[in-house]
């Protein structure tokens, strides 16, 4: 498989593209952050994608979606970086549309997968609960009570918690937290009594929100997968979770970078393009070298997820550990090298800034991604 | 997603190419070439006093060669395989799956050819070629001097008109191998008066030709494997020009462009084993297996992670210009990107080995194989233009900032 892209994903490239930079600008994002925007994204919009054939681009398609791959939904998530649009599409179009489709049972599937496609149903995916990303490290309880379940816990940075419908939540049902072992996924109402919501504002005001439950009560039904056995279901999930994050995170890295090499090309002075400054190219170079070693990698991972999502967590880990450090030099130089400009909320830079902040958490650090590799490795 | 019927037939021409030339390989690939060279004595050149090291290595080279595997993406008529791109590819991973090393290595294979096979006439390729893919002629490269290194366009070796021919003096330095070198291709001057990266040449002579001499330098590994060059009155016939007179900087950045290709991928294959395994049987393990030295094990982790993601990206710039959508000067950035990596493997395969890396001398070190080893890469950033070069050429070429 080469690693390029093919016509069609080219095609869908420039339709993404066209759609979010002229609906969706940086200019959107801050809109929403000044309006504190109950929602966190344009409903109108997510419409528009679920139109376009987006919203259900990785749902299969007898139920209604266009049955694409990761490369795919990859290829819509860098858009999305290239603008910081918020839009539902990583939690619900990626990751809860991964896991029904993976993990759910004809009834699940038939229930929710037509509703993500058609963009009436928001999720999220709810599993850290601490402030690192330790997936394994879940507590939250669910002991058996009657035909169902009570679960009891808290969940932090629930990505569009507090406007998911539906929310997939990883619980334990056995062992203590650390264990592979006794791990299971919820599929609970986000109206069910006993589910407290708080929206969290976050540095890079996109939504989050903490999701506490007391006692919340689910039948025995609402089990995505096996009992006791989520661990291997939650791996995948989110391994594809961090091939759409990583992606975003090269078109934001690429989009600082462009913004920043265009200021280097404007900007006098001591009477000359600051571009002129040798200090300045090789730090754009080394930049470059940087962004384009991390989309390759993100691609490989992207197809290792197509061809086997099993098999894939090590050039998933390596991509994630990448984009983390990439995005992060993209965006430090990037504000560095607009001098005092890059400081001010006026210009847009610090919102990239922000976001690969959040990025980095996302589903696992560089420095997480990098411990996972050195153990796939065995040493 | 659905794939076109087209597509289909070649991925499955493909997959038969794949396991027949693994059975190949399997067959004929002797076990003691499935690991990679330890030292530069275990690497075949070629050449017309080439010696083989083994006799492993001798049917290795032959039997590759009989298949043009040499070469495998040159033309038949050359000696070469004629494998597409992606059969190349396919034929390079399964040779990468059983550690398989290259049965030649050659200046001729990774810059010279290409630049015949590019701006060379018919009378030229149809010479040097064939001798290339067969190991019979071993070139050197005289590109530097004294004072054109980094400004390699400023280069004072001058050739002048006589009749038919050149005749070229001064002085190269660097000259990789240039004792052992039974050809060069060199960039002279031929009009002093134009501009400086107008009046340069690429012409081809014999080593043997008489006015050439050599003189070893000595580098900090101990090895000696260049050397200054100086052509005293050397007498080149005015074919040998490789493209047009006065027209050789094209050729000369055409063939550094594969050069650098080639220096990224330096490190590529490796040395043997994972760095997290070499670690270990020094800084040994913990109750967990993991290596009782956090620090190293963290560098070493880092290190794996930035060299995957480097593979990725040769892999992509291949795929790249093969769908023709590469920037020419890409191979700097993987030169800038491969050269750094490799001279970190090495820095961690020196704290790696402690005070047992140290050992210059001896039957158990292998004759200090690995500080020189490690020495060698410092070279790695320098030789085939610096990196600061390569930061610059990406600035310029790729990022096109101003006044670079
Ligand atoms: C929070 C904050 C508080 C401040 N407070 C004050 C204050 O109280 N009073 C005041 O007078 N100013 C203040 N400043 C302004 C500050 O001193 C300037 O921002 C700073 O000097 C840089 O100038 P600039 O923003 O115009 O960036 P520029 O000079 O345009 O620089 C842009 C980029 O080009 C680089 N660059 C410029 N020249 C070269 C060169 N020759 N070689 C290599 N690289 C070069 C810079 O390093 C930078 O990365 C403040 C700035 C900030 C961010
Ligand atoms: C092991 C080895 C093998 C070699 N083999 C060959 C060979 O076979 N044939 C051949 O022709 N040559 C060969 N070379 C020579 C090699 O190509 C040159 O050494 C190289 O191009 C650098 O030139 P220089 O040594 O003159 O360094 P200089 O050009 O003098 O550079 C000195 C330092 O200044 C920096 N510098 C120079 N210009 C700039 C600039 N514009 N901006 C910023 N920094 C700059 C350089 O990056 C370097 O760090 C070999 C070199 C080595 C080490």
């Amino acid at each position: 498989m080469a690693l390029v892209l093919t016509e069609e994903q080219s095609m869908l490239r420039d339709s993404a593209r066209g759609l979010i930079s002229d609906k969706a600008p940086v200019s959107h994002l801050r809109h929403l952050r000044d309006s504190k925007d109950p929602t966190g994204f344009s409903k109108e919009l997510w419409h528009s994608f679920a139109e376009m054939g987006f919203a259900g681009l990785l749902v299969p398609e007898e139920f209604g979606g266009s049955g694409l791959g990761y490369v795919e939904a990859g290829v819509v998530m860098e858009e999305i970086g290239r603008t910081l649009m918020p839009s539902p599409f990583l939690a619900t179009g990626v990751v809860a549309a991964s896991a029904l489709n993976r993990g759910g049972n004809a009834a699940q599937k038939s229930e929710y997968l037509p509703k993500i496609a058609s963009g009436s149903l928001l999720a999220a995916l709810a599993i850290d609960e601490g402030a690192k990303h330790r997936p394994l490290q879940t507590s939250l309880r669910a002991v058996r009570a009657g035909n169902g379940f009570k679960l009891s816990g808290a969940k932090a940075l629930v990505v569009d918690g507090h406007v998911a419908d539906l929310l997939i939540v990883a619980a334990r049902t056995a062992g203590a937290a650390g264990e592979r072992e006794g791990l299971t996924l919820f599929l609970v109402d986000s109206k069910a009594k006993g589910i407290a919501v708080e929206r969290t504002v976050m540095v890079d005001a996109h939504n989050a929100a903490r999701v506490e439950f007391a006692n919340v009560e689910v039948n025995a039904d609402s089990v995505l997968g096996e009992v006791d056995q989520a661990a291997g279901l939650l791996d995948s999930v989110l391994d594809i979770g961090r091939g759409a994050v990583a992606s975003e995170m090269v078109g934001l890295s690429e989009e600082v970078f462009n913004r920043t090499v265009e200021y280097l090309k404007s900007r006098k002075q001591f009477g000359k393009l600051i571009g002129e400054f040798q200090a300045l190219q090789h730090r754009a170079a080394e930049l470059y070298i940087d962004i384009e070693i991390t989309r390759a990698a993100v691609m490989k991972a992207l197809q290792a997820l197509d061809a086997d999502v099993a098999k894939a967590a090590s050039a998933v880990a390596v991509a994630k550990a990448r984009a983390g450090t990439t995005s992060t030099r993209a965006v430090h130089e990037g504000v560095q090298m607009h001098g005092g400009m890059g400081m001010t909320d006026q210009f847009d830079i610090g919102f990239f800034m922000k976001r690969a902040r959040v990025c980095e958490e996302l589903f696992g650090d560089a420095n997480y991604h990098t411990e996972q590799l050195a153990r796939a490795r065995g040493y | 997603m659905a794939e076109s019927r087209t597509s289909d037939t070649e991925s499955a021409d493909l997959e038969q190419f794949r396991n027949k030339t693994r059975a190949w390989l399997e067959a004929n690939c002797p076990p003691e070439m499935r690991k990679p060279a330890t030292s530069d004595a275990d690497v075949f050149w070629g050449g017309r006093n080439a010696k083989f090291s083994s006799e492993p290595q001798r049917v290795w080279f032959e039997r590759m060669r009989d298949k043009g595997w040499t070469v495998p993406d040159w033309p038949k008529e050359y000696g070469g395989g004629g494998l597409s791109a992606a059969e190349h590819k396919v034929l390079r991973a399964e040779m990468a799956k059983m550690g398989a090393r290259p049965p030649l290595s050659s200046f001729g294979i990774w810059m010279l050819g290409p630049a015949l096979l590019k701006y060379g006439n018919d009378a030229q390729k149809k010479e040097h070629l064939p001798k290339i893919a067969a190991g019979e002629i071993r070139w050197c490269q005289g590109y530097s001097e004294p004072n054109a290194g980094s400004d390699l366009a400023s280069l004072q070796t001058r050739a002048e008109s006589d009749g038919d021919d050149f005749i070229i003096n001064g002085q190269k330095i660097w000259t990789s191998y240039a004792n052992y070198a039974d050809w060069i291709f060199c960039l002279v001057r031929t009009d002093p008066t134009a501009k400086k990266h107008d009046g340069i040449s690429f012409i081809l002579f014999d080593m043997t030709s008489k006015g050439v001499s050599t003189k070893p330098i000595l580098l900090i590994s101990g090895y000696s494997p260049f050397c200054e060059t100086f052509f005293d009155n050397v007498r080149v016939p005015k074919s040998h020009v490789v493209g047009q007179i006065n027209r050789g900087w094209d050729v000369a950045k055409y063939l550094l462009q594969h050069e650098r290709a080639m220096i990224s991928g330096m490190g590529e294959r490796g040395v043997g084993r994972p760095l997290g395994q070499i670690a270990a049987d020094t800084v040994g393990t913990d109750a967990l297996g993991r290596l009782d030295d956090a620090m190293l094990r963290g560098q070493i982790a880092r290190f794996d992670v930035d060299e995957a993601a480097l593979a990725a990206c040769a892999e992509r710039a291949v795929d790249l210009a093969k769908a023709g959508q590469a920037h020419p000067a890409f191979s700097s950035a993987m030169k800038y990107y491969g050269t750094e990596l490799n001279k970190r493997r090495y820095e961690i395969l020196m704290s790696a080995g402690g005070v047992d890396a140290l050992e210059w001398e001896s039957e158990r070190s292998k004759q200090g194989a690995r500080p020189r080893a490690w020495l060698r890469t410092k070279a790695n950033s320098i030789e085939g233009g610096t990196s600061e070069v390569m930061l610059g050429i990406v600035a310029k070429r790729i990022l096109d900032l101003p006044g670079a």
